[in-house]
């Protein structure tokens, strides 16, 4: 027998996940809250989220092919999946131009510069969008006035306000024009990708199925905010809002699902991912509550991802046989 | 809930197409090339030189120490040769080559198919015939079976556990030895049972064999009452020795320890066939099933193949090698050994034949880690393969021994599982391969 053989050490077989199909997953799980948002928002919404996507794909070209020089990986997706999540964390009003500064923020510095895919330490499209908060701040936080809405004001901020004016919840909630089932189903101002808890929650249900995410991270930090508010809530609901509202509003669940899961900024092991989502959990709610603005999620996020290198030296896996070994 | 082991672990596609192929008993070879060394330990030494008639069952190679195991001739014929060969890997091994005659076995082997149950000897009579048979871990560690029965002074055997896991992709030779000689595996149990005198025995069988989980479970309380028939959640590396002891009592196996420093003896189904022969039919062990398989291949089977039959022979009988075949693997696709040359002979810890064809023998093109953690949750021993794979790497040897790299049991998980298809495990393996030599240089100095 003459035949030349492959000889490698095993294993000989490998699983079928791969990161261009993995970042596909993610786009695909996008994908039903861009409908709901286009629905609710218009067309603009499409515009918005193409543009951001092509900048981010031709940006990440155009730097490792002119500035790095080293191989081109943009075929696998994840400049396309930055693109998509920092148009869903925009209002659909915003100027296109700021689109793509913001999409060369979030792909040139938030991720090019630490050396490309799995080297940044933040996410990306939040480094891009915090940018963007910072840089405009009134087109940021000019959100569209829907149906008969008063003011185009996020019903975070809506309830922040009248709270710091004074007014109890049961006031606060008389100002605004919304009920629970329009923040499940989107009928809220916000960034448009953030406006559907139930499209959310269909992504996720997705990135479990295609074995993407283990539901650790975004059940830890929904848990979070949940036992956080429930406490304020239990303790003072004149003053507090509940959970379920501060689960359906702003990014919680935008964040929880498609962010804070980032693979490349989130912890390794499943006890660094309990305290790195306790900490976007907390955090989130203490802006919310205290803070200068009415959503934290962001900065949550981008805070625990800076602390996600210290988790993964400290916290080590539960070890298979890891008991001293009894002395015959 | 289905029992199986508490730290991580994957799900291969399954692939069992020969399931269903029935055992049957390969042509004999016109010459059979028997290695003195088909087992963990010293080699054994040859006692027939060339020229020699021998009969089918004689003893050719003598145990050599006390782990060590005993070498038969497979076939009747004359020895051409005691030499070396070439094996798999490209090593030089000392060898019997015998030229083939139509059978006459050494007197006493009962080769009839009647089942004897009886089994009224001594544990030390048990374990010399097994001994005496050269039998060894048929599940592919090929760890001679009478060392694995001689308890520790000071230690206490509480389990015997049979290993009918099968958790490798494509093998089937377990499933078939445990559907047609089912009989014959638990009176070879009930006899390991008696010579490490446990009365806890448990079968752990996947439950994707639901057929051979209930063949057993029917046929155990006539043959011995004690035999527990445990169905365990599909999960590979289920098979591997501290995974199964894990699943099936709960207890682990500590760091660095054995099986029996938690009182268990983890036996294979195909070891406890092997028993079953030498101790009630004097039968050496002389001829095991080989699983040959792969989608190019012509066609499936489990073969009943004598030792020393070479592997161009089982791959020619089962249709020739496919035009468009790629690797050709020793062994299950996870931990099977990759072969350089098909003219080897099959050993005693052969369970498989595996060809792949050539778009899938070479692996994918490595990509950056993107940090997704999978290799850290795949890892039945609860390691970081990222992080050890990282460190061999840049040397950090001390780093990857505080990290337990000599924990590692080499199953390919992390490396199944890797999005970006870095070879974790080969840096694993050189990594602790090296940290093994340091820490031997350190504890003889």
């Amino acid at each position: 027998m003459d035949k030349r053989l492959v000889v490698s050490p095993s294993p000989h077989v490998h699983g079928s996940l791969t990161t261009p199909r993995v970042m596909l997953d993610v786009v695909l799980a996008l994908l039903p809250a861009l409908a709901v948002s286009t629905w609710i928002f218009g067309w603009r919404v499409l515009g918005v989220t193409f543009v951001s996507v092509a900048c981010c794909v031709v940006f990440e070209y155009l730097i490792q092919r002119f500035m790095l020089k080293g191989p081109l990986t943009i075929s696998n997706w994840s400049a396309v999946v930055t693109g998509m999540l920092l148009a869903f964390n925009l209002p659909v009003s915003i100027p296109l131009w700021m689109v793509a500064v913001g999409a060369l923020v979030a792909i040139g510095v938030g991720k090019m510069t630490f050396g490309g895919l799995g080297k940044n330490p933040f996410n990306p499209a939040l480094v891009g969008r915090v940018f963007m908060l910072f840089s405009f701040p009134v087109a940021m936080t000019t959100f569209p006035q829907l149906a008969d809405a008063a003011t185009g004001a996020t019903p975070l901020s809506a309830i922040k306000g009248a709270l710091a004016s004074g007014m109890t919840v049961h006031e606060a909630l008389a100002t605004v024009n919304w009920s629970y089932s329009d923040l499940l189903v989107g009928f809220k101002s916000g960034s448009f990708g953030e406006v559907s808890a139930i499209a959310l929650v269909l992504g996720f249900v997705w990135l479990l199925v295609r074995r993407v995410i283990t539901w650790h991270i975004p059940v830890y930090v929904l848990g979070t905010i949940i036992i956080f508010t429930g406490i304020l809530w239990g303790v003072n609901p004149d003053a507090y809002m509940s959970p379920i509202f501060h689960i359906l509003t702003g990014g919680a669940l935008l964040g929880a699902i498609f962010m804070a899961t980032d693979y490349v900024t989130s912890p390794m092991t499943h006890g660094g991912m309990l305290i790195y989502s306790i900490g976007i959990g907390v955090i989130t709610v203490l802006i919310r509550i205290w803070g200068q603005y009415p959503e934290g999620m962001s900065f949550a996020i981008l805070i625990m991802n800076s602390v996600v290198p210290l988790i993964d030296k400290y916290v080590r896996p539960r070890r298979f046989g890891a008991v001293r070994k009894a002395k015959a | 809930m289905l029992k199986t082991f508490p730290i991580g672990g994957i799900h291969p596609s399954e692939s069992k197409i020969s399931k269903d192929c029935r055992i049957e008993p390969m042509p004999l070879p016109a010459m059979v090339t028997i290695p003195l060394s088909q087992h963990i330990g010293t080699p054994s030494e040859a006692i027939v030189v060339k020229g020699d008639r021998v009969l089918t069952g004689q003893l050719i190679g003598r145990s050599s120490g006390f782990v060590s195991s005993n070498v038969h001739s497979s076939v009747t014929g004359t020895v051409m040769a005691v030499d070396t060969f070439v094996d798999q890997g490209g090593m030089r091994r000392p060898c019997i080559t015998i030229q083939t005659e139509p059978d006459e076995w050494v007197p006493g082997i009962d080769l009839s198919g009647n089942v004897v149950r009886e089994c009224n000897l001594s544990p030390a009579e048990i374990i010399a015939k097994v001994a005496a048979a050269g039998v060894v871990g048929m599940g592919g560690a090929t760890f001679p079976t009478h060392v694995k029965l001689t308890v520790p002074t000071g230690k206490k055997a509480e389990y015997l556990i049979i290993n009918g896991v099968e958790c490798e992709p494509y093998l089937t030779d377990d499933y078939r030895v445990m559907m047609e000689r089912g009989e014959e595996v638990l009176v070879g149990v009930s006899i390991l049972a008696r010579a490490i005198g446990v009365d806890r025995i448990m079968v752990g069988i996947e439950n994707n064999k639901p057929d051979a989980i209930k063949h057993l479970a029917q046929l155990a309380p006539e043959i011995d009452s004690r035999i527990e028939v445990v169905p365990l959640k599909v999960c590979y590396p289920q098979g591997s020795e501290k995974h199964l002891i894990a699943a099936l009592t709960g207890r682990q196996v500590p760091s660095g320890g054995l099986p029996i420093d938690v009182g268990a003896i983890v036996q294979n189904v195909g070891t406890a066939l092997a028993v079953y022969e030498a101790v009630q039919k004097n039968k050496p062990l002389i001829e095991r099933v080989v699983t040959v398989t792969g989608q190019s291949l012509v066609r499936q089977a489990n073969l009943k193949v004598r030792i020393g039959t070479s592997v161009t022979d089982l791959i020619e009988y089962c249709g020739g090698l496919p035009a468009d075949t790629g690797k050709v693997v020793a062994g299950g696709p996870m931990m099977g050994r990759a072969m350089a040359r098909l003219d080897v002979p099959v050993v005693k810890g052969m369970s498989a034949v595996l060809v792949i064809p050539d778009e899938s023998a070479r692996r994918q093109s490595e990509q950056l880690c993107v940090r997704c953690g999978k290799c850290v949750s795949a890892c039945p021993m609860g390691l970081e393969p990222y992080l050890l794979s990282k460190m061999v790497r840049k040397a950090m040897w001390n780093g990857a021994e505080a990290h337990n790299i000599t924990d590692c049991i080499e199953c390919g998980s992390c490396s199944w599982t890797c999005l970006s298809a870095l070879p974790l495990l080969d840096y694993i393996r050189v990594g602790k391969a090296e940290v093994m030599r340091r820490i031997r240089a350190r504890k003889g100095r």
